[in-house]
């Protein structure tokens, strides 16, 4: 699969990554080098294989569903890049 | 003091030879003095050190001793640390200081170990040769030209330099193996699920694997036991007893049977490396093991699968990072798109980008069934060649890494030059097996790492092969020189 310039800056817009103009073919070129990679992959018949999600084939566990974690809200937001009244601000988003 | 095991370390601390603080010290001592030409700590902690080591000469002193009670340890800058930063390798927690110590952490704390420090890395575990880390690559101390493997590059480089006794690493596609190898150290991967997840930062879920690297396998048979066993925060920990790793070290391995997969000594291996891992193997004859050529037919497809199955869910984990709650923020975001696009933009490096990119292709509609569900029958296919070997033999040996060290930037422009120095590593990950490696000889003053793989849940019997060879060999007692 050959990946083109338009190709990447959908992938990057999907992925919210900022991709620089100029950053943008050598994404293309490595990302297709890649892909062939992978691609070998499909050399192989894999009807009827059941796809293998875990290790060991494990099924995740449940908990009851109790509160476990007490609220350190203002322990957690020490690390946020900008809060407010315990509230995470972002940019304005409803115009 | 520094040329001592962490088994030799216990010993003296607890017979009051030496304190704890002293040893503590003499380490952070010789990290201020020789680290400047490695890199392999991204933060030295020495005020905490010194206050943890006096609290283990007091446990020392009362007799509550445990094992690492007292003996300095570095961790991977994966690990989340309380208080100190934990920064992954990356700009994007460059200013990150976790709320909270992860289990391994925390387990390490609660057996008295001293933490020196954490170790440099690969941004976000992805890399193998510690080259994409935001602090700058790490240099292998056998030769500061070359690269240390990676993604733990921090930590092996660290335990090969004598700079820490032992340091934690993480695995996903062999990143404590591969190091260990490049570096001359001894390393393991458990089973998944053998060791608590929680709070190392995430890079491939169903592939994450933390573990211990240090210089001998009865070292890491100590840490193992620290660090493995049950934790219900984390959803795939396993609900299993730990093993007695220590004391099933000196079990007799005659009539051990070894598999010898032939598509591990087959094109792309270096002859002087396949050279020192059949040595290798002659001395696993000489202890009494029969050795039986087996066949892994789909080896060939680990590396494909893999750069579908992990960079998928990097792509999923990696979502988190988004410039809100914690972690890098760009500047005069102008709206809610703009600061994540730019915030990540900025905040990952070119290989974290990229994995992104590739996994958010193979997720995206339409292209699911090709790529992600594929890789998962792969996976199976890669499954099913283990267990079918292990109805025949005890465990699997052969080369950690297809070459030694490579030079610094012999392959950082090329991602799938670098992707296939994890060729006989990555395997282990997808079927989810326990994995080692061991030095087991040196080409050109570079040392060779022989891996050796087991069936789930058998460190035990991984760290007792390892540590009859080291019996009868001293390449793991060998230091790079000018770090004696």
């Amino acid at each position: 699969m050959e990946l083109g310039p338009k190709d990447i800056e959908k992938i990057a817009h999907l992925a919210r990554l900022r991709i620089e103009e100029g950053d943008i073919p050598a994404y293309a070129d490595n990302l297709t080098h890649i892909l062939d990679l992978v691609e070998q992959m499909n050399g192989v018949d894999t009807d009827g294989v059941a796809p293998m999600a875990h290790p060991q084939d494990a099924s995740q566990r449940l908990r009851p569903d109790v509160v476990t974690e007490e609220n350190q809200r203002d322990h957690f937001q020490g690390n946020a890049p900008a809060t407010e009244a315990g509230l995470y601000l972002v940019p304005k988003v409803i115009e | 003091m520094h040329n001592k095991t962490i088994a030799e370390l216990a010993t003296v601390l607890q017979q009051g030879e030496v304190s704890s603080v002293e040893l503590t010290q003499h380490f952070i001592d010789r990290i201020e003095k020789l680290d400047a030409g490695l890199n392999a700590f991204i933060t030295v902690t020495p005020e905490a050190a010194l206050q943890a080591a006096k609290a283990a000469d007091a446990r020392i002193k009362a007799g509550e001793a445990a094992p690492l009670t007292g003996v300095p340890i570095a961790h991977k800058d994966i690990f989340c640390t309380s208080g100190v930063r934990t920064s992954c390798g990356s700009r994007m927690l460059d200013n990150f200081v976790a709320p909270y110590d992860a289990t391994v952490v925390e387990r390490f704390r609660a057996a008295g170990a001293v933490m020196v420090g954490k170790t440099n890395m690969d941004e976000f575990a992805m890399g193998s040769s510690n080259e994409t880390s935001f602090y700058g690559p790490v240099k292998n101390p056998w030769d500061t030209e070359r690269v240390p493997g990676g993604s733990s590059g921090g930590s092996a480089a660290a335990v090969a330099a004598r700079l820490a006794p032992g340091a934690t690493g993480t695995d996903t596609g062999g990143s404590i193996r591969q190091p260990a190898a490049l570096c001359g150290i001894t390393g393991l991967k458990p089973t998944y699920g053998r060791v608590s997840r929680w709070g190392m930062i995430a890079f491939a879920s169903s592939l994450d694997q933390g573990g211990p690297m240090a210089r001998t396998a009865e070292d890491c048979a100590i840490m193992l036991g620290a660090m493995a066993g049950f934790d219900e925060r984390d959803s795939t920990s396993i609900e299993r007893p730990v093993d007695d790793y220590v004391g099933a070290l000196n079990t007799d391995i005659a009539g051990l049977k070894i598999g010898l997969p032939k598509e591990y000594f087959g094109e792309g291996l270096d002859p002087d490396v396949a050279r020192a891992i059949e040595a290798a193997i002659d001395e696993y004859k000489k202890l009494g093991a029969e050795v039986v050529e087996i066949s892994l037919p789909n080896t060939h497809l680990a590396v494909p699968a893999y750069y579908v199955v992990a960079p998928a869910e990097c792509s999923s984990n990696l979502s988190r990072f988004d410039g809100v709650r914690y972690g890098y923020r760009c500047e005069d975001p102008k709206d809610l798109v703009d600061l994540y696009t730019r915030s990540r933009g900025e905040g990952f490096g070119a290989e974290v980008k990229r994995r992104i990119m590739i996994g958010t292709y193979a997720l995206s509609a339409g292209y699911y069934d090709a790529y992600y569900l594929k890789a998962q029958k792969i996976r199976r296919l890669i499954s099913d060649d283990f267990r079918k070997a292990f109805e025949q033999v005890d465990v699997i040996m052969g080369p950690s890494s297809p070459s030694t060290a490579f030079k610094v930037g012999e392959k950082a422009d090329d991602p799938v030059t670098m992707y296939l120095s994890d060729i006989y590593t990555i395997a282990a990950n997808l079927a989810g097996l326990p994995g080692m490696s061991v030095p087991a000889g040196e080409v050109g003053g570079l040392p060779v790492g022989l891996q050796i793989i087991g069936n789930y849940f058998d460190e035990a019997r991984l760290l007792n092969v390892a540590h009859r060879f080291q019996q009868v060999t001293d390449w793991h007692s060998h230091a790079p020189r000018g770090f004696e």
